[in-house]
This record gives C-alpha cells, sequence and structure tokens, in this order.
C-alpha cells in the first residue's frame, strides 16, 4: 500500500471519527458529547466519500447534523440539571475491558477471516460502482426495493407520532 | 490522476507532479472560498446603501466617494475592538461556532458553477451537498447560544433553531421540484437542463417557495427572530464582540448573495443568457441576475416587519409545508403523465425550445391554478377573521393578542 | 488503495467505543449517542463491503440508506422516551428507571 492523498485522508478520517467516538464515550459535559459525536459522524461522511458513495455522505451530513445533532442538542438542554452528573460512569473498568475484549476480538476476526474459505476480499473487485440515479431508481422501481421503502416511509411516519405522543407533556391539552 | 491548467504548467516548469497537484488545488481552494469573501465586502455596503433609501436615508456617505469604504472603516474598528469571552462560557465551543457558521456559508460556494468551466467541484450530488452543508449553520448557532452561558443567547438560539429546522422542510421540498425537472443533482446537469426554458416558468411556485423559505433560512425580515432587538436585546450572538460577532455578521450577508446564486442557478438558468459560452460573459449572467434577486430581497427585508415567533410557526407548518408537498405532487404527475404521453422531452438537457414549450404551458397553468386557490383560500379566512375580531383596523391589536 | 481490512478495523474500533458508552454511560441521552456510534459503524461496514465485494449492485447503499432511517427513527423514539422518563422521575439514569408503574 503506497501512501499517497488517499492515504492521507484514509488516516485523517478515520481518526477524526475515532477521535470524536472517544470524546462522546468520555465527556463529562453532555452538550460537548453532542458536538464530538457531530465530530464522529463527519469523519464517517468523509469514510463515505473515499467509498466513492458521495450521496451517503451528503445524507449522513444531512440526516445527522442537520437533524439527529439538533434533536440531541434539545434533549440534553430539556434535561439540563443532570448535565454533569457526579458519577459519570457504571462498573467503568468491568466495561472497559469488555469493549475491549471484544475488539481484540473483531479485529482478530477481520485480520484473520478462519471461517473464510477462499481468500478474503481485499481489494474492490471493480472500479465501476452504482451512481446516485442507480440507487434512485432502484429505490422506486418494483424489482428494485419499492417494498422496503414504503416500510421505512411508515416507520419514519410511526415513529414521529410515537414520539409526538410519548414526549408530549401529559397535562397538555390537545 | 489528470492534472490541467496551473497543475501542467508547474509541471513543464519542472515541478513534482504531486506537489505541482496539491500546489493547483490549493490556489483553486483559496480562489473559490476567496470570492465570497471579497463579495461580502460589497455586500455590506450595497445591503446599507439600498436599505437607506428604501427608508428614505441617504446611508454611509462619509468614508470614500460615496461611502464606498464604510465597510473597511467598519471592519478595523472590529477588528481593534476587544475580543470578550465571558468568564463562564465555554470557551472551545464559544470560540468555534462563529467558524463554523461562516464556513457553512463559505462551503456552499465550493459547488456553484460561475461559468460553464469554472466552478469549484463538479459533484454529482450538488444541491445535496447545498442542503447539507447549509445544516451546519444551524448547529453553529445552536452552539453560540449554548456556549455563551447567557439565558438571552439561548433562548435566541432555541427560537433561531426551531425557525431554521421548520423553514428548511419547504426549502427542501421546493427544490426537488428543479431537481425532478433536470432529473439531477448535479448544478451544471441542472444549469444546462434550463438551456431552451428557465424553470420559474415550469415552476413559478416552487420559486417563490424556495425564495420565502431561503429568506427564512437567513433569518431576514420579516423572519429576523434570530436577533429581534426588543424581545432577546440581540439574540443569540448577544456576548459575542469584535471579530467574533463580524463573522456572524459576514456569515449572514453572504448567506443572502448564496441564497440570490442558488436561486439563479436553480430557477433563472444560472449563467445562461445570450453567449453565454464566453466565460466573462457567464459570470456576468449570473452576476446580474443574482444581484437582481438580491435586489429584491433587500427590499422585501425593509418592507416588512416582523412576525412573531408563533406567526412564523404557523406560517410555515400550515401554509408552506403543506403549500409545497402538494406542489412537488402535483409537478411529478403531471411531468410524468406528460412524459408517458409524449409530451414532455425526457432528458431536458438537450431539448429543444420547441419541445418544452407544451409541458411548459402545462406546468405554468398548473402552478397558477395553484396560486389562485391559495389566494382564494386566504380571502375567505381573511374575511372571516376579520369578522370574527371586529375588523377594521383595530383588529390588529385584537388578533396580536391571541 | 486502502485494504478492506482496514475500514473494517476502524468500523471495530468504533462499535466498540460505542458499546462501551452503551454499557459505561450513566446518562440516558449519553448512552444513546452510543447507540448511534455502534449503528454509523455497521453502516460503515456495509458500504465498505459494499464498494468492496458487489460495487455493481445496488443493494449495499440501499442497506445503508435504510440504516440511516433506522438511526432517525430510534434518535427521535428514543429522547422521546429519555424526556418522557426525566419528566416523570427527574432522573436521566436508565438504571433508576426500574418501576413499572410511573
Amino acid at each position: 500500500m503506497e501512501f499517497n492523498a488517499i492515504t492521507l485522508a484514509f488516516i485523517v478520517f478515520s481518526l477524526v471519527t475515532l477521535g470524536g467516538g472517544i470524546g462522546v464515550v468520555t465527556c463529562i459535559n453532555l452538550f460537548r458529547g453532542t458536538i464530538w459525536l457531530m465530530v464522529s459522524l463527519f469523519g464517517m461522511a468523509g469514510l463515505f466519500i473515499l467509498l466513492s458513495a458521495p450521496f451517503l455522505a451528503a445524507v449522513q451530513v444531512l440526516v445527522y447534523i442537520g437533524a439527529i445533532a439538533i434533536l440531541f442538542t434539545f434533549a440534553v438542554m430539556l434535561t439540563r440539571s443532570i448535565t454533569h452528573l457526579p458519577v459519570r460512569f457504571t462498573r467503568l473498568w468491568a466495561n472497559a475491558f469488555a469493549a475491549g475484549a471484544f475488539f481484540v476480538l473483531l479485529v482478530a476476526g477481520v485480520i484473520y477471516p478462519v471461517w473464510v474459505v477462499n481468500d478474503a476480499v481485499h481489494f474492490p473487485v471493480s472500479d465501476v460502482t452504482r451512481t446516485t440515479a442507480d440507487l434512485g431508481v432502484a429505490l422506486v422501481s418494483g424489482n428494485g426495493f419499492v417494498l422496503p421503502f414504503e416500510v421505512a416511509s411508515l416507520l419514519l411516519t410511526a415513529a414521529m407520532i410515537g414520539a409526538i405522543v410519548i414526549a408530549r407533556d401529559v397535562d397538555d391539552e390537545l | 490522476m489528470d492534472c490541467p491548467g496551473l497543475c501542467e504548467a508547474l509541471v513543464q516548469g519542472g515541478a513534482n507532479p504531486g506537489l505541482a497537484q496539491f500546489l493547483s488545488l490549493f490556489v483553486g481552494v483559496v480562489l473559490v472560498s476567496g470570492i465570497p469573501l471579497v463579495t461580502v465586502i460589497v455586500l455590506i455596503l450595497v445591503e446599507r446603501k439600498v436599505a437607506a433609501r428604501i427608508q428614505d436615508r441617504i446611508g454611509p456617505n462619509r468614508v470614500g466617494p460615496f461611502g464606498s469604504l464604510q465597510t473597511f472603516a467598519d471592519l478595523l474598528k472590529l477588528l481593534t475592538k476587544e475580543d470578550i469571552t465571558p468568564t463562564a462560557a465555554d470557551r472551545l465551543l464559544y470560540n468555534a461556532a462563529p467558524l463554523v457558521s461562516f464556513a457553512s456559508v463559505v462551503l456552499i460556494w465550493a459547488v456553484i458553477p460561475y461559468t460553464p468551466y469554472h466552478f469549484g467541484a463538479d459533484l454529482e450530488i450538488g444541491a445535496l451537498y447545498f442542503v447539507a452543508v447549509a445544516s451546519l449553520g444551524t448547529l453553529a448557532i445552536m452552539t453560540a447560544g449554548w456556549a455563551s452561558n447567557n439565558k438571552y443567547a439561548l433562548l435566541g438560539a432555541f427560537r433561531v433553531v426551531a425557525l431554521l429546522v421548520s423553514y428548511e422542510i419547504p426549502l427542501v421540498f421546493a427544490l426537488m421540484v428543479p431537481i425532478m425537472l433536470a432529473g439531477t443533482l448535479n448544478m451544471l446537469d441542472i444549469i444546462y437542463a434550463q438551456s431552451s426554458m428557465w424553470f420559474v416558468f415550469m415552476a413559478p411556485l416552487a420559486m417563490l417557495l424556495f425564495a420565502i423559505s431561503s429568506q427564512a433560512e437567513t433569518g431576514r425580515a420579516p423572519f429576523d427572530l434570530i436577533e429581534a432587538e426588543s424581545e432577546l436585546v440581540a439574540g443569540f450572538n448577544i456576548e459575542y464582540s469584535g471579530m467574533k460577532f463580524g463573522m456572524f455578521f459576514a456569515a449572514e450577508f453572504m448567506h443572502v448573495f448564496t441564497n440570490a446564486i442558488l436561486l439563479t442557478i436553480f430557477f433563472f438558468g444560472g449563467w445562461l443568457g445570450p453567449l453565454w459560452n464566453e466565460p466573462l460573459i457567464a459570470f456576468a449572467w449570473l452576476g446580474l441576475k443574482a444581484s437582481l434577486i438580491y435586489f429584491v430581497f433587500l427590499w422585501v427585508r425593509n418592507t416588512v416587519p416582523r412576525l412573531r415567533i408563533d406567526q412564523v410557526m404557523r406560517f410555515n407548518w400550515f401554509f408552506l409545508v403543506p403549500v409545497s408537498i402538494g406542489n412537488l405532487l402535483l409537478t411529478a404527475l403531471l411531468l410524468k403523465l406528460m412524459q408517458e404521453l409524449g409530451l414532455a422531452p425526457r432528458v431536458l438537457q438537450t431539448a429543444t425550445l420547441g419541445e418544452v414549450l407544451p409541458m411548459t404551458l402545462v406546468l405554468l397553468l398548473a402552478n397558477l391554478g395553484i396560486i389562485a386557490l391559495i389566494l382564494g383560500r386566504l380571502r375567505t379566512t381573511g374575511r372571516s377573521e376579520r369578522l370574527a375580531t371586529g375588523g377594521g383596523a383595530g383588529s390588529m391589536a385584537v388578533a396580536a393578542g391571541d | 488503495m486502502i485494504p478492506l481490512w482496514m475500514y473494517l478495523v476502524v468500523a471495530a474500533a468504533l462499535f466498540c467505543i460505542g458499546m462501551f458508552g452503551v454499557l459505561a454511560r450513566r446518562n440516558g441521552v449519553g448512552v444513546l449517542m452510543s447507540v448511534e456510534l455502534m449503528l454509523s459503524a455497521v453502516n460503515l461496514n456495509i458500504v465498505a463491503f459494499w464498494r468492496y465485494s458487489t460495487p455493481e449492485n445496488t443493494t449495499g447503499m440501499v442497506f445503508a440508506a435504510f440504516l440511516f432511517v433506522v438511526a432517525a427513527a430510534e434518535a427521535a423514539v428514543g429522547l422521546a422516551i429519555i424526556i418522557s422518563v426525566y419528566r416523570n422521575r427527574h432522573s436521566v439514569i436508565p438504571e433508576e428507571a426500574d418501576t413499572l408503574k410511573g
């Protein structure tokens, strides 16, 4: 693997993603945690671009930073008195050990794929990828994913209604 | 990788190909992000002059001929002012927020095609990129309001974020119409699709919706709840001073002009016009159209009074959102129907005027029909509200009290 | 090009960071954020596998797009539940929400 601009970009985006992730789980202040989450997901968008999926990268930024981040900041502020909990973690070391052990297991599985009989894919099979237009057609074509697409929109509607019903003040009159 | 233009010249001059590519990309990035920065200096002066004329004043006229150096004087003042950070503020986020706000606008310019041959990046998903990047600004405002550790700032930020998140919905729904007509998210292809007919004639309603919601996105009157001086002291940026305030200020001005350019690209054919093959003329066309739209934005800003937060929200959820969804559905239906009947070309980029004329007429009539329907409905509801509240000029006070 | 396993390692690391957050964080909102991290790590895996094995299909991209939908729905409902719990019990610590009757 030679060192070039793409490798550099990959390293930077990976570090941003992982650093943001560590920020999310270690930050005392939850508002900062939200910002770290955004940093992490922004790095993820960069990785998507490297994987030649620019549409997913743009949707990642739009959905996470435009919608979910705002949702989280509102939730953090609505539950403001507990932004600084005295104790951040429960069973810190046991959980850290569990996560670390799981990571070692996953990496071992990734690097030595014992269950793969033939050679694992290390490099892209082709440089030709499907484009955004193909994705759009696939989502609404009868032979493609039109049913999951409709189910997903139903899920979103249900989530929206559910969220409103749950979060609404009980004393509120509609 | 290919390496045209400046990069090629550098390589021929004996530079390392990698370095040459990096340098030429760097120059490109600086140029693309430099254009909005230079534009904003002019914009501030234009805005103040136009606002002054509309309000029957003269405007800045002391520094330089016709006050043309006023912006530089203001810039110097902002730079030399004391840069205050409140002691209880979250220093990192407090300082980062103006940068993010500024960046969210400058980043949009990366996909704007200035001429057929000059653009920052020719992204396959240009229009979606614009929506995604613009949403960064919302986060910046929230961060600024929270990090200032001031209740007025936080309240201001809450209101602004509620406003921005809500108005993003009609904005995107309106944006879907030109995207659907052009059949692509690429900015250049959207412009080429208008080579025989501008989209404003096919979708005037979408144009209006886009203009209104982008005016709201920038937080300009009648939606200027961002800095409702009389209620919120100055809104989310109350604690900011010096150049950090200046960055929020410049970001707002730039955002308005950026919206004017985007409106030009999506609905008024971008740089299309006679002789658009010449880069300079194409650039002039884009600038001219965007400036005219910018003037209309200023006109609206200085003419219409500020709305209350509940009025703004109701206007969005009970008016803009349903209308934009209905408009999108109707346009999609008509477009598909006409394509199946062979009345409309499937690829607009190569269609001639004769081919697009029938679909333009049908879509225009449909749009006018919706507008007439809306106006009729507003007339009846307006009348019944006036009757219910006693009518006449006194009803304003009653309506404001409910 | 970057070999596939590097993407998988990044995804695995992010997943484990998220898992640690879910297990260890006391604040409910923090737990939800960690869940978002885990979902996003899964998404990276899906897109990486799509790019490296079947880029001629749209399935991988479609799957990733649906994961966005799930993540958004999860955030909306999860935060609504947390706000509701906070309103009733004045606590966002998941362990303390242990009664069935509010």
